[in-house]
């Protein structure tokens, strides 16, 4: 395996497998402050059992969270020391506010999660919001930095080296609300659905169960509107892309061809080597409606740059279809479900709807990681955009493969175990009867004694 | 004093903060490992809820000092992170496995507990371990233009070139032997807070012993690592030894060694704590005056690796407006927690 292959490797499955867990730190901790405030507002000891179980579960993936975000910045320095001496006087300020924000972020969860019995309830409740207030500023700091790498500006370029270094500039790049948002609302999005699909999927079960219901009003009440937000957002990166960032663009729609009134594949098989998508079908004017809002827009093809600057075609064509296909889906059960929800309709007793939620369970966090192989894969051969080619930010230490294969194996067993620990701790139902009729239309009906234990 | 100087000193003082705070963390993972007696699951109990409410907190002023440094000096952050792959990458493996063995530990069944918590315990000796061994390479003056300028050549020099560029500057004595003196600098840390925290007095003894009998193990390995660094590093040699400020700096961190053991042995814990702090931090800030002006010694100085100073303002801005939300929060995290007037 080539060094630079071995480097980016690593680099991908640290990233894929943090953002996981930096993605439930921000939506999670919102969960558990609903359900405490939900529980501080009832009385009813279902809303303090789900806070609880949410906690725990935000104090294992955070835990992992942090672990693996060390790992990242490290690896910064270990993979592509060049790139970070190059760009860390630069953009290096979000990530320093980021760990102002995450330490904000560890302060107050080991106070919520500790401080139960030791500090008023009103002061447990506000430490709850300042974890998710602050997981969510360290969210949009650290994608800051990644939007600077689409979007680079606040330096000049003389002789290879920075000059006139403007950290605020840099800051306030033009990929910044784009991506911040659209990321930010991909957590909420993903996470909210994970949990209510997990909760659905229990309830179809064991439809009587008030535990899993209450959990699945929640997780909806935070996975939902991000979900429906979502496609107006990616309007929005789209058209930030089709101007700042051609190339990407063009490679998401396999577009080889610089032209006016460009079509929208919406499926088919991008063939480089023939620079055409094969079995494609399209809708007419379709691309240059969608990204400039103007039917005989021109769109920039593949073919404005020299080949050797294009990304992999397939891998970003195919991300982005996936991304936009998930989605979609979930936008449209948001939407559904919002509908019988303002209707009055009774949500955990509408089978197709539990059954479309259920499988919607590991929609988010593919149409997320299909998403960031988009932006990322369809930024090579530059790590800075225009600037700075991987190749050259890559570390001179061979045998990297060695790294790879270790991390990746470490992750894959992490995986497993937190898998484990999360089905024990948050999602087995509990076993105190009582709550199966909590606020439940014809309790008592379907009693069917006590669950696992 | 320039503004990058002020720079290299926060990271300094987010180094000491790590070292007093989530060192003893690891600490308390040593002495995990070493539980023994009839009382060993209190002890481990003990251990864990010390650490629990206030480890991860601990933990972030390690990546503060990785951000700031990336940020304000990044000639120095890449020369690290190339030269220093492999014991870096080994910390890192330590650091996985220690924070998530320690969540699985406090969350996992019963019957798996234990793997967990020796899981736990050994990564709590390597990462330490592996961690003064860079700030050991750091001080040797390994990491200098040498190794810099040969980097293009480990594209062809095979076998020879890799041990001599990434290998040979902290597979050596100097540099393991401060590993080994920060190993016990943590352990001696977390038996002197351990010793406040008891609050059964049989619990309190146990951990006294192990405070003096680690305070004294920190003696031998400080007088081990004086030794190597005789040939394994001149320039904290000859800071240590013969700068002006290198006797008053010694009569103080031995008086605060002295007082540490001394407030044990008379079970005056709050004494033995601060006095415990004051000699780690003055070993600490006694390194970095024995290399200042240099951020890797013996050429990359502080003013050469700072970047521009608009962004060293702006940090320094940063820092000032997140003091502003930490300390506070920080204070309060600890008040809840740490307080000595707990109500039980």
């Amino acid at each position: 395996m080539p060094d630079l292959l071995a480097a980016r490797s690593q680099m991908a499955v640290s990233l894929a497998f943090h953002i996981v867990f930096a993605v439930i730190g921000i939506a999670m901790p919102l969960m558990m402050v609903l359900a405490e405030r939900r529980w501080q507002m009832t009385g009813h000891a279902i809303y303090l059992d789900l806070a609880q179980r949410w906690a725990k579960g935000t104090a294992i993936l955070f835990a992992v969270g942090a672990v693996s975000g060390t790992v990242l910045s490290f690896e910064l320095g270990l993979l592509w020391p060049r790139f970070m001496e190059f760009a860390g006087p630069i953009i290096g300020m979000p990530f320093s506010l980021e760990g102002f924000a995450f330490f904000t972020e560890a302060i107050f969860l080991g106070i919520y999660l500790y401080g139960w019995d030791r500090i008023s309830s009103r002061a447990h409740l506000w430490a709850g919001v300042a974890v998710a207030v602050s997981g969510t500023a360290s969210g949009v700091f650290v994608v800051i930095a990644n939007a600077w790498m689409n979007a680079p500006t606040g330096f000049d370029l003389v002789n290879g080296q920075a000059v006139n270094v403007d950290p605020i500039a840099a800051m306030a790049n033009a990929a910044v609300v784009s991506q911040t948002l659209h990321m930010t609302l991909a957590a909420y999005a993903a996470t909210g659905f994970a949990v209510a699909g997990i909760h659905a999927f229990l309830l179809l079960k064991d439809p009587a169960n008030a535990f899993h219901r209450r959990a699945l009003e929640i997780a909806l009440l935070v996975g939902a509107p991000a979900a429906v937000l979502q496609p107006l957002s990616g309007d929005l990166s789209a058209r930030h892309i089709a101007v700042h960032q051609p190339v990407k663009l063009a490679a998401a729609e396999a577009l080889f061809r610089t032209q006016p009134g460009a079509p929208l594949t919406l499926i088919g098989w991008p063939d480089v080597a023939l620079r055409e998508t094969r079995f494609a079908i399209e809708i007419p004017y379709g691309l240059s409606l969608l990204a400039f809002h103007d039917p005989h827009a021109v769109v920039q093809g593949l073919d404005a740059v020299p080949p050797p600057e294009w990304p992999n075609v397939p891998a970003v064509y195919v991300s982005f279809r996936v991304m936009v296909a998930v989605g979609t889906y979930l936008a449209l059960v948001a939407l559904w479900a919002s509908w019988l929800a303002w209707r009055r309709a009774d949500l955990a007793h509408n089978r197709w709807l539990l059954r479309a939620i259920a499988l919607a369970t590991p929609m988010g966090f593919v149409a997320l990681e299909a998403g960031w192989m988009v932006t990322e894969l369809g930024r090579q051969p530059w790590v800075i955009y225009g600037v700075l080619k991987t190749r050259d930010a890559v570390t001179p230490m061979p045998g990297l493969v060695v790294p790879f294969v270790t991390f990746t194996l470490l992750y894959c067993f992490l995986g497993v175990i937190v898998v484990w620990l999360l089905y024990r701790h948050i999602i087995r139902s509990p076993a105190v009867p009582e709550w199966r009729g909590f606020y439940m239309p014809g309790s008592g009906k379907r009693e069917t004694g006590n669950e696992t234990s | 004093m320039g503004l990058a100087d002020l720079l290299a000193g926060v990271i300094f003082v987010a180094l000491n903060a790590y070292a007093v705070l989530g060192g003893a963390d690891f600490g308390g993972g040593v002495w995990d490992l070493l539980a023994l007696g009839p009382r060993r699951e209190r002890q481990r109990e003990l251990i864990a809820e010390a650490i629990g409410p206030v480890w991860e907190a601990n933990h972030v002023w390690l990546i503060l000092a990785i951000v700031l440094l990336f940020t304000c000096f990044p000639p120095a952050f890449a020369r690290l992170g190339t030269l220093l792959h492999i014991p870096l990458s080994l910390v890192l493996i330590g650091v996985v496995l220690r924070g998530s063995a320690f969540t699985f530990w406090r969350y996992g069944a019963d019957e798996e507990q234990r793997h967990w918590g020796v899981v736990f315990a050994i990564a709590s000796l390597i990462t330490p371990f592996l961690l003064g061994t860079t700030a050991g390479t750091i001080a040797s003056g390994a990491l200098g233009e040498a190794g810099g300028a040969t980097l293009k050549d480990s594209l062809t020099v095979e076998g020879d070139g890799f041990y001599r560029i990434y290998v040979a500057p902290w597979l050596n004595p100097f540099p393991l032997s401060v590993g080994l003196f920060a190993l016990i600098t943590f352990a001696f840390l977390a038996a002197v807070y351990l010793t406040l925290e008891a609050h059964e007095r049989e619990l309190q003894e146990d951990f006294r012993r192990r405070a003096l009998a680690a305070g004294v193990g920190l003696f031998l390995a400080a007088v081990m690592a004086l030794l190597f660094s005789l040939n394994g590093a001149p320039r904290v040699r000859d800071g240590l030894i013969f700068a002006a400020w290198a006797l008053p700096l010694h009569l103080l961190t031995a008086a605060a060694a002295v007082t540490a053991l001394a407030a044990l042995w008379v079970r005056r814990w709050r004494v033995a704590r601060v006095a415990a702090v004051t000699q780690v931090s003055l070993i600490l800030w006694g390194w970095a005056l024995s290399q200042y002006p240099y951020i890797l010694p013996p050429d990359l100085s502080i003013a050469g690796a700072a970047a521009p100073p608009a962004t060293l303002r702006l940090v320094l801005g940063a820092l000032a407006l997140g003091a502003v939300v930490l300390l506070p929060s920080l204070y309060y995290l600890l008040r809840v927690f740490k307080s000595s007037v707990r109500a039980t």
